[in-house]
């Protein structure tokens, strides 16, 4: 029997997608979180925490990129001009919030400036992320192998609704972040936060679900017409736990459980997507088998990916436990 | 009409991105080689001029490396965006090999630099020195395997055709395809030279400010001694890359040297001219008789076939290439100057107090830069009109995509680029202007010195 690769590499960019989702998804939330702090220190702060590891976290991107570009280059091909005008606004926003982690601490007069660049940055990548993901939720008009399109496609009520959910999803894991490596006064003001956060974010699960089932037959037909709904159900129901799990650890004080609870309800979100288009790669009509390579070319970066990928894996972890533990103002970070 | 202004757009906005990208790359490259270097060194002989060194040019690093993440981002999606059709005939070969850079050295650089940047504390000296070898070796895995790619676009094997589509049949030969070694020692070499010359024009402004301390001086020095082995066998290689760019894309070479007739018995070498593609001759050509055959196929009179031997369809823009290549060699002369000028100042003891040898340094900084960007505009616009050489054209590469489309965000990418690298290389010369500190002992022996010679402190004290 031949190993089915379009099925594993598949697999292998939705983890590589959602390790970039809940990585950087906590970085951007910070970006966004930026407007409820107003005092400089705790700003300062907040940059700190992600100081070491947000670049890390952001090369999953370009992972999740390179990986379709390489096993499944009709989804690079199609996609992405599909989606011409998000994605382009999407790397602005990034680079203006990179440029800004390692420009803020150094400009004096134009450092308001550049906070201001650092949250709109954040905000534009995470919505236009949204954005993108609702295009793609909602299909797009492919014919022979190309775009067949126009260049607004992605523009929808829809689409700018998903945009709105992944803002919130990036908030609220930035906050569960923060609650987790902060204290005092700054860890108080995110308690505060989190849990009116987690509840819009449990509203708007519940409607981009529902208008998909009832929007899009196919994604109606995967979830109750093919007679798996049982094995599908405990997603929704454990999302129900989740979010009941962080009012009450966020309640009781609980110093990591929120982000933890939150990373698992990013989890479950994901996996009701990748429910609701499987096998398609590119809904209403590309499967991954026909938006992959060439079997040789699969087979080749599988093999570097398989060894490769679970190094990574254990030393991204050991940088996080380098930097482990609390962090307070004065410590090591960009500005001081 | 419509499909050829985007294809010019897009193909503007590639040649913009890709040329301010390359530049941040490259310093990143020598210098986080130069940065281990400096670590080895302190951990070697506990020399604390070294960590000094170490803690000054480590922020520049930091500087430049964010910047080439950002940009970089930029060219990976914009295969897909403005080059879908290249992304789906060729995507079966460059895509893996992306996919092993991202792999192999993206993330090797991402999880090893927060403890390189910010770990002084929490790591011990070989932890720390670790980490910097790792982000070091990082940058140079990254340079091969986008050079593979780049190369197998220029002198592509190892490929069957099904369907339309660029298949991998022998990923050996398709990695070490033909002109793959040639232009990745080119390439490390020069982004050595880069740092190299940043280096070296940052400490001769110190010097012509007046200052004689240690960081200073050393920084003069080493970089001095590495430009004075690397500039030579930068030219040498360069040499043997022209060899092989005749032997596998003769009308690039025709077209670097304005040559549009076969001449018999020897080909002249035109110095200066303008390459005229219309009337298919050079202008004002300054002609020296057989130089042409000594330099590119090493004997008095080695044929060399002119632009004219090739369909007009397959010729790439002389006049680009004549003068990109003209300025590249040009500056590796002077770089050749730098570096032999340097050794006869230091037999001569003077190499710290020649106040025109350091103006001469200093003006020299940004030739590195200039000379790289030059080099890859002669090998890129060399390679036309084609995208994957003899394969894919240029004309069939872009995406199905508006002129509107491709205005617009190659105007939003001017606009945003000028603004944030600007500001990126401004605050990346401040640093320099600011300088290395000496750290007193008693800062020294702090648990991280590190902290107290933080960008911010620095600037402060203005």
């Amino acid at each position: 029997m031949q190993l089915d690769l379009a099925v594993i590499w598949a697999t292998i960019i939705a983890l590589g997608v959602f390790i970039y989702v809940t990585l950087d998804g906590f970085d951007l939330g910070i970006g966004l979180l930026f407007p409820f702090v107003e005092s400089k220190e705790e700003r300062q702060v907040m940059l700190n925490t992600v100081a070491p590891v947000w670049d890390g976290n952001e090369t999953f991107l370009v992972l999740g990129g390179a990986g379709l570009f390489g096993a499944f280059p009709i989804v690079y091909s199609t996609l992405l001009p599909a989606c011409y005008l998000p994605l382009i606004l999407m790397v602005v926003g990034l680079i203006f919030r990179g440029a800004a982690f390692e420009i803020r601490a150094k400009a004096h007069r134009t450092q308001a400036l550049w906070d201001l660049a650092f949250v709109c940055g954040s905000a534009l990548a995470s919505f236009c992320q949204g954005i993108t993901l609702g295009a793609l939720l909602q299909g797009i008009k492919i014919a022979d192998g190309k775009f067949v399109g126009g260049a607004f496609d992605w523009l929808s009520p829809f689409s700018v609704f998903c945009g709105i959910g992944v803002l919130v999803t990036y908030a609220a894991l930035g906050c569960g972040w923060l609650i987790m490596k902060t204290d005092g006064e700054l860890q108080k003001k995110m308690r505060m936060v989190m849990n009116p956060m987690v509840g819009v974010l449990l509203l708007i699960i519940g409607i981009i679900s529902l208008w998909t089932v009832l929007g899009l037959p196919a994604v109606a037909h995967r979830w109750f017409g093919s007679g798996n709904l049982v094995y599908f159900l405990p997603v929704p129901i454990l999302v129900v736990v989740c979010v009941w799990g962080v009012f009450k650890t966020v309640r009781e004080g609980h110093e990591s459980m929120p982000f933890y609870l939150t990373l698992a309800l990013c989890f479950l979100g994901f996996s009701g997507l990748v429910i609701s288009i499987w096998p398609n790669i590119i809904p209403p009509s590309l499967t991954i088998w026909d938006a992959s390579s060439s079997r040789e070319s699969q087979l080749f970066a599988l093999v570097g990916t398989l060894i490769i990928l679970p190094i990574i894996l254990v030393y991204h972890f050991m940088q996080y436990r380098v930097f482990k533990g609390k962090v307070r103002e004065g410590d090591a970070g960009y500005h001081h | 009409m419509e499909q050829l202004d985007a294809l010019l757009l897009a193909r503007l906005q590639f040649a913009f991105t890709v040329a301010v990208h390359i530049i941040f790359p490259a310093i990143s490259i020598g210098l986080a080689s130069f940065l281990t270097v400096l670590e080895w060194r302190h951990l070697l002989t506990g020399d604390r001029i070294y960590k000094d060194m170490f803690l000054f040019w480590s922020k520049i690093f930091a500087v430049s490396f964010g910047m080439g993440v950002v940009s970089g981002v930029v060219m990976a999606y914009e295969f897909g965006t403005n080059w879908s059709e290249f992304s789906r005939v060729a995507g079966n070969i460059t895509g893996p090999l992306l996919t092993y850079e991202v792999l192999t050295a993206f993330f090797l650089e991402a999880g090893f630099l927060g403890v390189m940047i910010f770990g002084w504390e929490r790591v011990g000296p070989k932890g720390h020195f670790f980490a910097t070898a790792m982000v070091a070796l990082g940058t140079l895995i990254s340079t091969f395997w986008i050079l593979s790619s780049n190369s197998f676009m220029q002198t592509p094997q190892g490929y069957a055709m099904v369907d339309g589509r660029i298949v991998p049949a022998d990923w050996l030969k398709v990695i070490f395809n033909p002109s793959f070694p040639y232009r990745l020692a080119h390439m490390t070499i020069a982004a050595f030279i880069v740092a190299g010359f940043i280096v070296a024009a940052c400490a001769a402004y110190h010097l012509l400010k007046g200052r004689r301390d240690k960081p200073v001086k050393r920084s003069f020095s080493m970089a001095l001694w590495l430009l004075l082995i690397l500039a030579p066998v930068q030219i040498l290689i360069g040499d043997a890359h022209g060899l092989n760019t005749l032997k596998h894309q003769p009308v690039k070479i025709a077209a670097i040297e304005g040559l549009w007739e076969t001449e018999k018995g020897g080909t002249s070498l035109n110095a200066f001219g303008w390459p005229d593609m219309e009337a298919e001759e050079t202008r004002y050509a300054l002609k020296i008789p057989h130089m042409g055959s000594v330099i590119l196929t090493h004997s008095w009179d080695g044929e060399i076939h002119g632009m004219k031997e090739f369909p007009k369809e397959d010729r790439p823009p002389s006049y680009i290439v004549f003068w990109s290549f003209r300025i590249m060699a040009g500056l590796g002369m002077l770089m050749l100057l730098v570096a032999a000028l340097g050794l006869l100042l230091r037999k001569g003891g003077k190499l710290y107090e020649t106040r025109w040898y350091q103006k001469f340094v200093f003006y020299m900084g940004p030739s590195g830069i200039i000379a790289l960007v030059a080099g890859w505009v002669t090998t890129e616009v060399g390679r036309q009109p084609w995208t994957v050489y003899g394969i894919l054209r240029t004309v069939d590469s872009v995406s199905p995509i508006s002129s509107q489309q491709a205005g617009v965000s190659l105007l939003i990418f001017v606009v945003v680029y000028f603004l944030v690298f600007g500001t990126g290389v401004y605050y990346m010369l401040k640093l320099m202007k600011k300088g290395p500190v000496e750290l007193t002992p008693d800062e020294f022996s702090r648990p991280n010195p590190g902290l107290h010679n933080r960008p911010l402190d620095v600037l402060k004290k203005e």
